[in-house]
């Protein structure tokens, strides 16, 4: 099934350059319904606000929430539980990626990363586009 | 050595003339010096406990070789020496201590460096935005341009996005670093606790760790919302070349869970 661009996608982080970053690149990717969280406990209160998100991109090392608590909330909620989640983190040793697929993330992504790499991973977890 | 008496007395602890006064060595009991050393040592947990301020212990030293007397053995003279020098290597360190000037370091130095670290990061993070406006700008130009100049100039804009991304590294970084200096401050405030701690008045708990935290929770992250306790030790921040893992190599790891 093709991907619908116009899906909306959540950006979680707590850095504004990083958020602006990850929009510009979806945007140039053809996602243009974005929106953001500036941390877990945001980003799940936007989730449940009623607003269908197709994928959420998130950031780990937040506070006062994490991402990969944010992660736990998520596949913890029934309505949430299949939400595609990609991380995208500079926590770039084994045993965070494991902590993460062992939570049920989608994909993985370390920072920096390029476009490239942000469009392999969605394409992974969403399907050609 | 008047000083030193006068801190002792500051300290409220008595330990000058009364084991000098009490001892079986000033009677001149010809008694082993290792008995002697054992009789002190009892004597000072009877008082004390089992914890004794480091400061305190040159004192007590002082005390323990003011009332030796007697014929000593070459064994006891070895001792003594090594107990002499234990106790000039004690107050060398109290004086080396007292000319870090603590005071400054924990009011001055660290939190000087913390407000340089924030300044960079401010300063980084204000110049990734106009970079970011004026790439942005660019794209806004792109439409109505031929189609293969548009895609040239996007995937220069492309580059641009990638390469701010720097300043998100950049930030985590310097906020690595302002932990490590308020470790350092608590470092600092723990050595000159363990020498005299009420001449200096350093605060007994540091706000910057709670309670229960270990040395490496304090050098790593900070608890978040909900986070179980083995998660704060996977709050680490951007790693060192040769230390992160690559993402290939984040790729594999993945692929083996599939």
């Amino acid at each position: 099934m093709a991907v619908d661009k116009n899906m909306r996608v959540l950006i979680v982080d707590d850095y504004k350059t990083m958020l602006r970053i990850i929009r510009n690149l979806l945007r140039q990717l053809g996602f243009n319904n974005i929106d953001e969280a500036s941390d877990g406990s945001a980003a799940l209160q936007q989730l449940r606000s009623g607003t269908t998100y197709g994928l959420v991109i998130s950031d780990w090392n937040m506070e006062p929430m994490t991402g990969l608590q944010l992660l736990r909330e998520v596949r913890a909620d029934a309505k949430l539980k299949a939400m595609p989640f990609i991380m995208v983190t500079a926590e770039s040793k084994s045993e965070n990626v494991i902590a993460a697929k062992e939570a049920g993330v989608s994909n993985y992504i370390v920072k920096p990363f390029n476009a490239e790499t942000l469009k392999a991973k969605m394409v992974s977890v969403l399907g050609d586009f | 050595m008047a000083a030193e008496d006068k801190s002792s007395q500051d300290n409220g602890v008595d330990h000058g003339g009364d084991f000098a006064a009490g001892s079986p060595g000033a009677a001149g009991t010809a008694r082993p010096l290792a008995a002697m050393i054992e009789d002190r040592i009892a004597e000072i947990r009877a008082r004390q406990g089992d914890t004794v301020p480091l400061g305190d212990v040159a004192g007590v030293v002082r005390a323990l070789l003011g009332s030796l007397s007697g014929d000593l053995t070459a064994e006891d003279i070895r001792l003594y020496r090594e107990v002499e020098d234990l106790a000039r290597y004690i107050q060398s360190a109290k004086a080396e201590i007292a000319a870090l000037n603590p005071a400054d370091i924990r009011e001055e130095f660290l939190p000087t460096a913390a407000d340089e670290l924030d300044a960079i990061v401010q300063s980084t993070e204000a110049a990734t935005g106009e970079i970011m406006d004026a790439a942005e700008s660019i794209e806004d130009l792109l439409v109505g341009l031929p189609d293969d100049a548009a895609e040239r100039l996007r995937a220069a804009t492309t580059r641009i996005y990638e390469a701010c991304s720097f300043q998100d590294i950049t930030g985590q970084r310097v906020t690595k670093v302002v932990r490590t200096l308020k470790s350092i401050e608590e470092r600092v405030d723990g050595l000159v606790r363990a020498f005299e701690p009420e001449r200096h008045g350093i605060r007994l708990e540091s706000p910057g760790r709670p309670a229960g935290t270990s040395t490496a929770q304090a050098w790593s992250g900070v608890a978040a919302t909900g986070d179980r306790a083995e998660d704060v030790d996977l709050l680490n921040g951007p790693q060192g070349q040769g230390e992160a893992i690559k993402q290939d190599d984040v790729d594999a790891l993945l692929a083996k869970f599939d």
